[in-house]
């Protein structure tokens, strides 16, 4: 059994313009010790599917519905003092701009150690001594000084880390890192993410990874899920997404993905904006933005499957287009960027 | 720390000339003759020009305000009334405490009204009790506080019988025959001024702390705390709070500091003889140092209270503390 199953998942806010459908039927598993990267554009739905399960959305305008198994345990639905028994003792979570997750007028000392008191009954000395052995394991230089410092007194990387040695203080079992390194810039970045990958195998814990970067999924992920208009559109084991991925946005994420080893003459988009979760277009939500989108697309939403030789179990998309034009259109994709990168 | 405090205090003596200087040309820009009124009802031309002479009013304006400012600093006086010649210091010392007991307490009525029904409106927007607080908001920012104070002294006082409707009473017990004192009669007698002061202040105040507290509800480091497990009041108290305060401070403290250079109205209303009601007679007067001692009196409390705000702030935000 999974540590996590998410199944038909709905997240749906009532605004004063309507509903906005955030994530229509998201469905997944997550295994212990195993790391999910979550890939979408912004407003594709990723952030909102985890806050649903983690309880985080306001109850009073949004409508959930489906199911989240935790370890067995059903959350949805959960009352909250169950939620406040598992988010930051069970389910750590980071988040995205370390510069505002802090609270600016507590020490960070403080701050750990009420993560540590609000789980386990310990003294205030115990939670302290807890609290620098973590700042330790991120890496903080001079933690036992540093510990009595405000956010304001860390780096945008730094406070990173105090957020993750927060979210890892009560050895959760599942980690939710919410784009935890699109605030920070490029060297910061690959610290943040060897870090995580080290503490994920000292802590055996597993690693949602939410971002818009397939080059953070591709390095760190066993898992993939690509969403898109609140859905997932395409999921498999890593290789096998990079290896032959197979639908039209996909293609696009990847066709606009930098490399070094190809010389580009420019980046491929995507063209169009992300769909309005609002007003979603009919069928397909790609299908405005998809060059080999025909009138089935249009009216008719196609469903998460399996196709005919497709590398992979468990890997599933969504596309009405054939096995065969499928594959037709990947492989000169691929050999138009190969030999761009040849000609280079 | 000690930068900030010398530059704090530059402004404050920067702030001081100013205000006296705008009183003092504002005085002369009206024609009037306080000679005449310091002489009183028999006078005659020798008398006038005598009295003019010993008050420094022959002097050019600017050679006034030098002796005002010399008389103060060196002297520690803020010069004699032309009314009745009562030193303007012993005027301000017996009028300052009533206005100061109005403020303060008004002060402590105000935000024991507003602070808990900002808190609930922030935390349940659009809800009934909301709505009718916005209502209670519109009412209390509409109203002319003159207003406010006649219906609750109608009201309250005459109606019902409940309260006196005016006059004031030492909070220190005194021995004087006749005169009512003691914190009893002295809290009895402010109640319906307090709750003016209530109505006028803690509709904006109310505003102030909801539209606050949502805008901290909804920061980040609010979804960080509530992650980490902790309980929807525990946010509210060790996260939300503190944060959100901070505005309110800065509006308290300038409020307070204005509002002890006169409540104006409410003085009027209730017939508390506090520095806002002395100001209007002594403005009616041509009674120049008197008017002059108010704004000085008044710049002061605005400059302390501006202080405590930066010191309050401080205590509040690190990030304050540091920069600084």
């Amino acid at each position: 059994m999974a540590l996590l199953e998410v199944t038909d998942l709905h997240t749906r806010f009532r605004t004063d313009d309507g509903i906005v459908k955030a994530v229509s039927g998201v469905s997944f598993e997550l295994d212990r010790g195993k790391t999910l990267g979550v890939v979408g554009e912004s407003g594709s739905g990723k952030s909102v599917t985890f806050l649903t399960l983690m309880g985080l959305v306001d109850r009073r305008h949004a409508e959930v519905s489906g199911s989240v198994r935790f370890d067995g345990e059903e959350l949805l639905g959960a009352s909250g003092s169950r939620l406040q028994k598992i988010r930051g003792r069970r389910i750590g979570m980071i988040f995205q701009d370390p510069m505002t997750s802090l609270n600016p007028v507590k020490r960070i000392g403080w701050q750990l150690e009420e993560a540590v008191l609000l789980h386990h009954d310990v003294t205030r000395d115990e939670a302290r001594r807890r609290a620098v052995e973590i700042l330790k394991e991120v890496e903080i230089p001079r933690a036992d000084a540093r510990i009595d410092d405000y956010p304001h007194q860390f780096s945008g990387g730094m406070r990173q880390r105090v957020m993750i040695a927060m979210a890892l203080i009560n050895n959760p079992e599942v980690l939710i890192a919410d784009e935890p390194t699109t605030a920070l810039d490029v060297t910061t970045q690959a610290q943040i993410l060897r870090l995580m990958t080290n503490l994920q195998q000292e802590h055996e814990m597993a690693i949602v990874m939410i971002t818009h970067d397939l080059g953070v999924v591709a390095e760190l992920a066993d898992h993939v899920a690509v969403m898109y208009g609140g859905r997932v559109v395409e999921q498999a084991k890593v290789d096998d997404l990079f290896v032959k991925p197979e639908m039209p946005y996909t293609w696009g994420l990847l066709g606009s993905l930098p490399r070094l080893d190809i010389t580009a003459a420019r980046l491929e988009q995507i063209p169009g904006q992300p769909p309005s979760l609002l007003h979603p277009p009919p069928g397909c939500a790609f299908n405005p933005r998809c060059a080999y989108a025909f009138d089935r697309c249009r009216e008719e939403l196609p469903e998460l499957r399996a196709g005919a030789g497709v590398v992979g179990e468990g890997h599933r998309f969504r596309c009405h287009l054939s096995d065969d034009e499928r594959a037709r259109i990947w492989e000169a994709k691929k050999a138009a960027l190969q030999a761009e990168g040849s000609a280079a | 720390m000690l930068y900030f405090l010398i530059r704090r205090f530059f402004w404050a003596i920067f702030l001081f000339f100013c205000a006296t200087v705008i009183a003092y040309i504002i005085f002369f820009v009206i024609p009037s003759d306080p000679a005449t009124i310091a002489c009183g009802t028999h006078c005659t031309p020798q008398i006038i020009a005598h009295v003019r002479q010993s008050l420094h009013l022959d002097l050019p304006i600017y050679q006034q305000y030098w002796i005002f400012i010399w008389n103060m600093f060196r002297h520690g006086s803020l010069g004699y009334s032309y009314a009745n010649g009562q030193s303007v210091t012993s005027i301000l010392r017996q009028d300052a405490p009533v206005t100061a007991s109005l403020v303060f307490g008004g002060a402590v009525f105000w935000l024991g009204l507003s602070i808990p029904i900002g808190i609930l409106s922030a935390l349940r927007p659009r809800s009934i009790g909301d709505r009718f607080a916005m209502v209670f908001v519109l009412v209390g920012i509409s109203a002319p506080p003159v207003w406010i104070g006649l219906i609750l002294a109608y009201l309250i006082g005459f109606k019902l019988g409940w309260t006196p409707i005016a006059t004031y009473c030492n909070l220190l017990p005194t021995s004087g025959t006749g005169e009512c004192s003691g914190p009893a009669q002295w809290a009895y007698h402010l109640i319906l001024p307090w709750m003016t002061f209530m109505f006028l202040f803690s509709a904006l105040y109310v505003r102030l702390i909801r539209a606050n507290v949502m805008e901290t509800m909804s920061e980040d480091y609010v979804r960080t705390a509530r992650a980490k497990g902790a309980s929807a009041q525990r946010v509210l108290f060790q996260h939300v709070l503190r944060n959100s305060m901070l505005p309110v401070v800065t509006i308290l403290g300038m409020d307070i500091g204005l509002a002890l250079g006169g409540a104006v109205f409410t003085e009027f209303v209730f017939n508390l003889r506090g520095l806002g009601s002395q100001l209007i007679l002594s403005a009616q007067r041509d009674d120049l140092p008197v008017v002059v001692g108010v704004v000085v009196f008044a710049t002061l409390a605005v400059i302390v209270f501006n202080f405590l705000v930066d010191v309050t702030y401080a205590w509040l935000d690190p990030r304050i503390r540091l920069s600084t």
